[in-house]
């Protein structure tokens, strides 16, 4: 007789204003990919190549927010998955990009494509497809409402195991000493 | 002294109640001191057992007979009921912790005092998974003036420990706090507010009292690596005297 099979959670995932380093250490769980893969399925992410998020049960961002695309998708996901996790510092305070936010954009982007040696007929790209950048890189928590958070530079592949493994089961995730860090 | 007082230590020495557990104390000494010596750990911040208490920071908060009070300024008496590890205190620091965080720029994946940090630390002692407020992002300038010692005041806390350290110490004077309520800001006693324009030297105590990341020595930042730092073998509250590391 076949038994009725169980639904997988539906997970995705998404690089903002991020390296993807988080993604990186999300490979690091090495041969638990599998023991994943037999609980969950992917919608949209880099690792998939999907690129609209569907209904899911948990949205995993990493990056922050530097651009009017990357508010897009992460309300997007917001809007789509039940449980959204912030992966990794930018994600979580804006991390490396955010360091341009004591600087005017304008500046920025005169230095970048004028002002720089060796620039020659340097302009600002204006393609329209472009998406506009932010006039400071934001966290996504000052934008959506952000359920869990996984701090580090990127978080160990452990850490972002621990969490996943917490919501797979229904526990509240927690991180202790060593899995919790900002660097 | 109550009868019942289950005390291990001396009968005649007297004793409050920090979580539940009976704590020797001497004449004099504030609840965080006498939680310190007999190796209880209470979170802080401006607090340095080496210094006058500031009182600032408010990390070290606790109840003392159910009011709150800053255990590095709050002196203990006999039978005090002082709780300190409890949902709602922990709460209350790790708000205070996460508005030191918006506050000033703390980028810790490329800070040379990362791990040795006892903000970062002790937001990790306090479960702070996010900074939760908006960011202020404010412009703070780099000093790297002086030959062997930079000033990034992007780390601040305003605990006051290297104008403690400075003026009580070394007899200098080099660091003051400046301006009111939130413009207070470090600053360097010189015309020009550039570190070399003093007589700072790395002997002095205030080159090495920062708990952040605000006073580095130039050319050593990543001597140990991330990952074998103090805070990375024990947390915070496993050293209760930490000692700050020239990183």
């Amino acid at each position: 007789m076949n038994m009725p099979t169980k639904s997988k959670l539906r997970i995705a995932t998404a690089t903002l204003a991020g390296c993807f380093g988080c993604h990186m250490s999300l490979l690091d769980i090495d041969e638990r990919l599998f023991e994943l893969i037999e609980l969950a399925e992917f919608d949209r992410s880099p690792l998939t190549d999907i690129k609209t998020c569907g209904p899911c049960d948990i949205g995993l961002i990493e990056g922050g927010l530097c651009n009017a695309e990357n508010v897009h998708v992460l309300r997007e996901f917001r809007a789509n998955c039940k449980i959204l996790v912030a992966v990794g510092a930018c994600a979580i305070n804006g991390g490396l990009p955010a360091q341009r936010n004591h600087l005017s954009l304008s500046m920025i982007l005169e230095e970048v494509y004028h002002a720089q040696h060796g620039l020659v007929d340097g302009f600002i790209p204006n393609d329209p497809e472009l998406p506009l950048p932010l006039d400071q890189v934001h966290p996504i928590h000052e934008v959506v409402k952000v359920d869990y958070f996984i701090p580090g530079c990127p978080p160990s592949g452990d850490a972002i195991w621990k969490v996943l493994t917490d919501l797979i089961a229904g526990r509240e995730p927690e991180l202790g000493h060593g899995l919790i860090r900002y660097d | 002294m109550s009868q019942n007082n289950k005390t291990p230590h001396n009968k005649n020495q007297a004793t409050f109640i920090l979580d539940g557990k009976t704590i020797p104390f001497t004449e004099g000494q504030t609840i965080i001191q006498a939680a310190m010596a007999s190796g209880e750990y209470i979170p802080h911040l401006c607090f340095n057992p080496e210094f006058k208490p500031h009182g600032s920071c408010k990390i070290c908060t606790v109840t003392a007979n159910g009011r709150q009070a800053a255990s590095c300024t709050q002196q203990t008496q006999a039978d005090m009921v002082v709780e300190s590890n409890t949902k709602p205190i922990n709460d209350e620091r790790r708000a205070l912790l996460q508005m030191l965080f918006v506050e000033g720029n703390h980028f810790c994946p490329s800070c040379e005092k990362s791990g040795d940090c006892q903000l970062q630390a002790t937001a990790y002692e306090l479960n702070m998974m996010s900074p939760h407020f908006d960011h202020f992002s404010p412009d703070r300038p780099l000093d790297s003036s002086h030959a062997e010692y930079l000033l990034d005041y992007n780390r601040c806390i305003l605990c006051s420990l290297c104008a403690r350290a400075s003026s009580d110490v070394d007899g200098k004077n080099v660091f003051s706090l400046a301006g009111r309520g939130i413009k207070t800001h470090l600053i360097v006693n010189a015309k020009s507010g550039k570190l070399a324009d003093t007589d700072f030297t790395g002997d002095d105590k205030a080159a090495h009292v920062c708990p952040v990341g605000v006073i580095i020595k130039k050319r050593v930042g990543f001597a140990v690596p991330i990952g074998k730092r103090s805070f990375d073998e024990h947390p915070i509250s496993a050293t209760p005297h930490p000692k700050v590391r020239d990183v």
